[in-house]
């Protein structure tokens, strides 16, 4: 249940920090087990089925609902206290970078506004190095997170298509829910991309395209386990299937998407297992002198006080940065240089995803008759990377692959509509204004790379030793460098944009820029943040094991975007989530056999 | 630091709300939705609750959530119009005929004072952030010209021009890579109200339905775009 503090009579045998993907999942899946759990979660807590203002229209908001320093994706964005700015929590960059930090201080933390892209990373992606030489190879393959994939998916809700493609794995059967029809936009850019060899399949994201079978699913998810199916078969039936309008970002008030809030925290307080401390923010773990962890300090935001509470297991998952923050945070004698950073490299190894992207003109889309284009807000095709014969002949330049989000057209009018209607007009006013509006409208279409980044030693975040937060905590500063990879890879990505758009004989906005690092997207800004505690096979050259165990402190473990060895361009909040789960499954085995705890 | 705003503030609102049209789309929504949406189970919908008996001030609220109604955690259901208006009465009079010469009414819609679109650039550029302010200066001042430029050539302020009379005004700042030297600075606040009388004017009813935008509304299924639309686009 929802607490202002811990229990005081109850021992926990898990603490979790932060109620994400990462948090959320750990929360339930550990409570499905039979486990205590306390989660600490560092906003207020928030629900989308009462808070969500499903239909209403950017009229009825201030400003248009258009983004502000306060609600930097609008008014109706699903983020509370945050954005790239939290109020009386700042960080700081190094001289020479730039990075941008979006947090979220509310129950559910970013999955409450995020794409819903949900890619499997493939075989490739968990060995890099051993392919092309660069970067660091995970501990694990993707056989191993397979499973835990297909029964995500099952568990979230994830549709899409059946596409095979190189490193592009399918679901196993059964696992997906129908990807929804093609907008034109989508089969327009299709038929164009076709004598082009770039694929365009179906996209998967984490929307529910139908209802989620109740009777079969909890029993498929999790064998054996009576109260996991029972809450979960309870959870299933309150999730509508999508209804095809209003943007995903803003939260969903009938559950149809994936939310920590709507599909993983309601079934795990519903056994009875699982606390949830809001406005908690977790300063430190605390350590005995065994060097195993007891617990976590933390602030109580709403009473400013101090407390500590503790437990068998403390789960970090407070994204990647602020877990990372957290364990620097964490000295002592024993950990001079913090909790599980005997590798020096707790903070190191950040990445983010590289994004560069085209706004075009469509010619054909012009006058086109009035239909409803909404569906699911999100995308329902996408290009995956394509060229990966050309990549390892060392024929581009670059050494990572990227994939398109691509849309457009007859969206809502929102703030924006219009801007730069002048260039296409020359000027136009008055009457001839409504009716150049009335053509051009929906034949605009934009084009955005998301591409894999590879580590590197410029980028990381360490404690500002000057700063610290309005909680006396220290804050991260950023350290940021792109590498010619990621630079020529945003070159690539624009140059295949413009001719996408000249083969569906449309005209780019503005100029073709050739020069990647003019185009690329600022370190943080695609809200990608993974590293900071990379896995690994050697204590000496990561932070945790392949079960996302710290080497130096054994009942720690992370389960947020901060284990990640690459970070793929496939968004990386499916694979936080299976890979999560992984982890618990480990947690509860070790604490079976007595091993930590 | 990052903790210094950094995003270019956007766009404004208006007040003038078209209360009938909203009422009946939401009616709509409400109707489509209960027809897709099966009954709700009772089982396990109510989380149980903490006891709040001896909580210390706002703790309370840690447990009962929802929005503190602060400017970054606003109520979304209920939002508040926060800032003063500062544009007077009559810069407001010349503003309207200037959105007027850009969305005039015509025989799919009104025109864009009818709508409420002054008001709503009166609550843009009022607003408290930095990329807002910066544009009260710039209306502020392009409204002033308006008044002196007309006032020069035709002896009286652009809102009592006749049409002819503002339209050779507004023809000489229409289009900034076109103007000339002694006019850019007008053609960029030109340029701007044009973007922000479009803005106002294409999210009300009467825009959106010039435009043929249908949608925001709950569907049974997405059926794809219609053998007209594949037709147009050559895909048929």
């Amino acid at each position: 249940m929802y607490l202002s503090s811990p229990k005081s009579q109850t021992q926990y045998d898990v603490i979790v920090v932060g109620s994400g993907a990462g948090g959320g999942m750990a929360a339930y899946q550990l409570a499905v087990a039979g486990l205590k759990v306390l989660v600490l979660e560092a906003g207020r807590r928030y629900d989308p089925v009462t808070e969500t203002p499903m239909f209403n229209l950017p009229r009825q908001a201030p400003l248009r609902g258009a983004g502000t320093r306060d609600k930097p994706f609008g008014f109706y964005d699903a983020t509370v206290d945050g954005g790239w700015n939290v109020p009386g929590e700042p960080y700081t960059t190094a001289p020479g970078s730039e990075f941008m930090w979006w947090r979220s201080r509310m129950t559910g933390g970013r999955t409450n506004h995020w794409g819903r892209i949900s890619l499997r990373m493939g075989p490739y992606d968990f060995k890099p190095k051993t392919r092309d030489g660069l970067g660091a190879d995970w501990p694990l393959t993707y056989d191993d997170l397979a499973p835990y994939y297909d029964r995500t998916e099952m568990l979230i809700g994830v549709y899409g298509g059946d596409d095979d493609l190189e490193n592009t794995p399918r679901s196993s059967p059964g696992v997906l829910m129908p990807a929804p029809a093609a907008r034109a936009t989508e089969l327009l850019t299709k038929k164009a991309c076709d004598p082009l060899g770039i694929p365009v399949i179906p996209a998967h994201l984490a929307i529910m395209s139908k209802r989620q079978d109740h009777l079969t699913l909890p029993k498929k998810i999790h064998p054996d386990n009576r109260l996991a199916q029972r809450v979960l078969a309870q959870s299933m039936l309150q999730r509508q299937a999508c209804f095809w309008a209003t943007p995903c970002g803003n939260g969903c008030s009938i559950r149809a998407n994936f939310q920590s809030t709507t599909v993983l925290l309601p079934p795990a307080l519903a056994t009875g297992n699982c606390d949830i401390v809001s406005d908690a923010m977790v300063r430190e773990v605390m350590v005995d002198a065994a060097g195993r962890a007891t617990g976590v300090r933390y602030i109580n935001k709403l009473t400013r006080t101090d407390h500590e509470v503790r437990a068998r297991v403390v789960v970090l998952a407070a994204s990647a940065c602020e877990t990372a923050r957290i364990l620097l945070n964490s000295k002592s004698t024993s950990f001079p240089n913090g909790v599980s950073n005997s590798s020096g490299l707790v903070g190191k190894y950040l990445m983010d995803t590289v994004g560069a992207g085209l706004g075009a003109q469509i010619p054909a889309l012009e006058n086109c008759p009035p239909h409803n284009q909404d569906g699911a807000s999100g995308m329902h095709m996408y290009m995956p990377w394509w060229l990966y014969k050309e990549q390892i002949g060392g024929q581009l330049g670059f050494a990572r692959g990227y994939h398109v989000e691509f849309g457009g057209g007859r969206g809502m009018p929102g703030p924006g509509i219009f801007g730069g209607l002048e260039n296409y007009t020359n000027g136009a006013y008055g009457r001839r204004f409504k009716e150049e509006a009335r053509r051009y409208y929906g034949s605009f279409m934009y084009f955005d790379g998301r591409g894999e980044m590879i580590p590197n030693e410029d980028c990381y975040c360490e404690l500002d030793p000057d700063v610290t937060d309005q909680w006396g905590i220290p804050v991260l500063r950023f350290h940021w460098k792109w590498s010619d990879h990621e630079t020529r890879q945003a070159a690539h990505m624009v140059k295949t944009f413009a001719q996408v758009v000249d083969a569906m004989g449309g005209k780019v906005n503005g100029e073709v820029q050739t020069d990647g690092s003019k185009v690329i997207a600022r370190g943080g800004q695609i809200i990608h943040e993974v590293g900071t505690c990379r896995m690994g096979t050697e204590a000496s050259k990561s932070v945790l094991n392949e079960y996302c165990q710290s080497w130096d402190v054994k009942n720690l473990f992370v389960t947020d975007g901060a284990p990640f060895v690459s970070n793929a361009d496939k968004n990386p909040t499916l694979s936080i989530l299976a890979l999560a789960w992984r982890t618990c499954d480990h947690i509860i085995d070790q604490l079976g056999k007595r091993s930590i705890g | 630091m990052s903790d210094e705003p950094r995003t270019a503030d956007a766009t404004g609102s208006d007040d003038s709300l078209d209360a009938k049209g909203r009422s009946r789309r939401r009616a709509l929504q409400v109707l489509a939705v209960a027809a897709v949406a099966p009954a709700l189970p009772s089982a396990g919908a109510a989380e149980p609750s903490a006891p709040t008996a001896g909580l210390e001030p706002g703790e309370e609220q840690a447990i009962a959530g929802g929005p503190r109604g602060t400017a970054t955690d606003p109520d979304l259901l209920r939002p508040k119009f926060t800032w003063t208006n500062r544009l007077s009465a009559a810069e407001l009079v010349t503003l309207a005929a200037l959105c007027d010469m850009i969305i005039p009414a015509d025989g799919k819609s009104p025109s864009a004072s009818a709508v409420g679109v002054p008001a709503y650039i009166n609550h843009w550029v009022s607003a408290p952030y930095d990329g807002n302010q910066r544009e009260l200066i710039r209306v502020r001042g392009g409204l002033a010209w308006l008044n002196t430029e007309s006032r020069k050539r035709f002896g009286k302020t652009f809102a009592r021009a006749t049409t002819g009379e503002r339209t050779q005004v507004c023809d000489d700042i229409c289009f900034l890579p076109r103007a000339k030297e002694e006019h850019k600075a007008a053609a960029r606040f030109f340029d701007r109200v044009r973007d922000l009388t479009a803005e106002g004017f294409y999210t009300t009813d009467a825009g959106m339905k010039d435009l043929g935008y249908i949608g925001n509304m709950a569907l049974p299924k997405f059926d794809g775009p219609p053998p007209a639309v594949l037709k147009h686009l050559g895909l048929a």
